[in-house]
């Protein structure tokens, strides 16, 4: 038994079940008892892990646009998201007339409880994770279909036009952007060879970022869309459909659609570190696995840096664009580099060396000719429908003395 | 009665009572989220047999995809909220025999087979199960040709709802 420094949520568990199986407690009934445990807490850790990340991502973003950030409640500021969760919590529910009650009630529970249902398939540490489901890959798709349900709820109850936009661009982004997520999710399956998220951390010898970058870069791009951050924030552009599917939320209602934007933005993170780069995996974590969950949230948070720098960053797409990226360059390329990567992979399958090597160089031959090949081609331009009109033109005695001082 | 059996009877209650309420509700998006909720208790109730894999594409597929595309199209149709009109054709009669012959016909053949009565063996070796499953869809000896005619038909009916869908005027 390793000490309890080097893996205390296991220690915890065994000291509890042998505590309970000392009160006479049947083993099965203990068996339940963890595992609601330790349910409870991952749902709960996450929940309260938001108000840091809250915190890191308004933090991040002022220094990205040459601001401050918040720096007025404790030291940096950090005490910030508490005051203000407190604030939301004595907030006023409105519901407006005519709202279809249960699904518009549903709808915000639907919204954290699909980004909390991944949690449970994370290997957090080589021994603790929620389950070791062997089909782990399709629950996490599966559970974001439930997220796309949540959305849609919210859209359609609240009973404003706005809310309706909003949600029907919602849908139609993360419908579509589903497509080359799930292609891009099966690269990583067929390297690993099984289904389960910790088989496939196992089998990262090397990280699949490099046997795989492309549906790295595929995963990370349509994951961004996923959570519906910017530059895919169309669902709740402010300048043309006021906030989209959540508008008519108030208090804690809208509270939990904005825990669970932060925490899904943290979450495809965690699950790019966990599929891409090699999870709790790093020197000596196998020993001591406490390591490996420092590994993991340095890696997270590597990700996560970058996700919030694009927040920062890029501007919002314009719907065909978002569309075009998808359907003509995301999805094709998708498939190219799955159909490759399966041909690539399989002949090497004794060579771990020589197959990543062998992939890397195919996937970036495949990048390479789509960019240069289809890149260029699908980028639309605006027609020009006639010459520009301003409204309003210098009138031309005003323009006189302009031109003699410019002369 | 063990813990499983009540499970299975609450799960199977709460399908039926959402699988008659999508044909009685009056408001049509109504139907479509008990339709939601009755493809979510087949998920739970594979999810009761330890069939984890078609427990998680029951609701990538169903809830995920299926029911999401019929609660969009329920939403660009159309007055969804007017809920005037009887909602039994003169026919109900008919169609109640016909589901009960269906009904009974299904009951009476899984009366004939054998593991019918068997007790389900919890414990399963279920990643096994699972590559069995896998290799069983490609092997010759089996169900590759099923698998390959049905994926056919898919690519074909996908290719079709484009053209379908296709603007005639454009070339």
């Amino acid at each position: 038994m390793t000490p309890w420094y080097q893996d205390p949520v296991q220690f915890i568990a065994e000291w509890l079940r042998g505590v309970l199986l000392g009160w006479g407690m049947p083993p099965s009934g203990v068996e339940l008892v963890l595992t609601v445990l330790g349910a409870g807490t991952i749902a709960l850790l996450a929940m309260l892990w938001v108000v840091f990340l809250i915190w890191y991502e308004r933090k991040l973003i002022g220094r990205i646009q040459d601001r401050f950030g918040p720096n007025r409640v404790g030291p940096w500021g950090i005490f910030q998201p508490i005051a203000d969760m407190l604030k939301i919590f004595t907030k006023e529910y409105i519901t407006p007339e005519g709202v279809d009650r249960v699904p518009y009630n549903l709808a915000p529970i639907l919204a954290v409880a699909s980004v909390l249902l991944i949690w449970a398939v994370i290997p957090f540490t080589m021994t603790v994770m929620g389950v070791n489901l062997n089909v782990g890959i399709v629950y996490i798709i599966a559970s974001g279909g439930l997220g796309v349900l949540g959305i849609i709820l919210a859209g359609w109850s609240s009973n404003n036009k706005y809310a309706l936009l909003g949600g029907f661009r919602a849908v139609a982004q993360l419908v579509s952007y589903e497509v080359p997520m799930v292609v891009s999710l099966l690269i990583p399956v067929i390297l690993a060879g099984s289904l389960g998220v910790n088989d496939i951390v196992m089998a990262q010898r090397i990280p699949y970022l490099l046997s795989a970058p492309v549906a790295a870069l595929i995963f990370f791009i349509t994951s961004m869309a996923e959570t519906g951050r910017s530059p895919f924030d169309l669902t709740e552009a402010e300048s043309e459909i006021v906030a989209g599917f959540n508008i008519e939320y108030s208090g804690l209602k809208f509270g939990m659609f904005y825990v669970a934007e932060f925490l899904h933005a943290f979450t495809v993170s965690l699950l790019f570190a966990t599929l891409f780069l090699g999870g709790w995996r790093g020197p000596l974590a196998e020993q001591v696995p406490l390591l490996g969950f420092v590994y993991l949230v340095v890696k997270t948070f590597v990700v996560y840096f970058v996700v919030i720098l694009f927040r920062g960053s890029l501007p919002r797409f314009r719907i065909d664009q978002m569309m075009d990226l998808n359907w003509k360059l995301l999805t094709p390329l998708a498939l190219v580099s799955l159909v490759v990567s399966a041909l690539v992979a399989k002949p090497l399958e004794e060579m771990p060396l020589a197959q990543t090597l062998a992939l890397l160089v195919s996937n970036g031959i495949v990048l390479i000719l789509f960019i240069e090949g289809t890149g260029k081609k699908v980028q639309r331009k605006r027609e020009i429908v006639g010459k520009p009109r301003p409204l309003a033109v210098p009138h031309p005695e005003e323009q006189q003395p302009a031109q003699s001082t410019g002369g | 009665m063990t813990g499983l059996q009540i499970a299975f009877l609450a799960i199977a209650a709460v399908t039926l009572a959402s699988a008659v309420l999508v044909v009685s509700s009056r408001k049509i998006m109504h139907a479509a989220l008990w339709l939601v909720l009755a493809l979510g208790g087949i998920a739970a109730l594979f999810a009761t047999l330890e069939a984890s894999f078609f427990a998680a594409v029951q609701v990538m597929v169903y809830i995920g995809a299926i029911a999401i595309l019929i609660i969009f199209s329920v939403m660009l149709t159309r007055r969804v909220m007017e809920d005037t009109g009887p909602q039994n054709t003169r026919y109900w009669p008919a169609a109640l025999v016909v589901s009960l012959g269906v009904f009974g016909g299904i009951l009476f053949l899984f009366l004939q087979w054998p593991g019918f009565s068997v007790e389900s063996r919890p414990g399963l070796e279920q990643g096994d199960l699972l590559v069995r499953f896998g290799q069983a869809l490609v092997s010759p000896d089996e169900f590759v040709v099923p698998f390959e005619v049905a994926s056919i038909l898919l690519v074909a009916a996908m290719i079709g709802a484009m053209i379908i869908a296709r603007d005639p005027s454009r070339k």
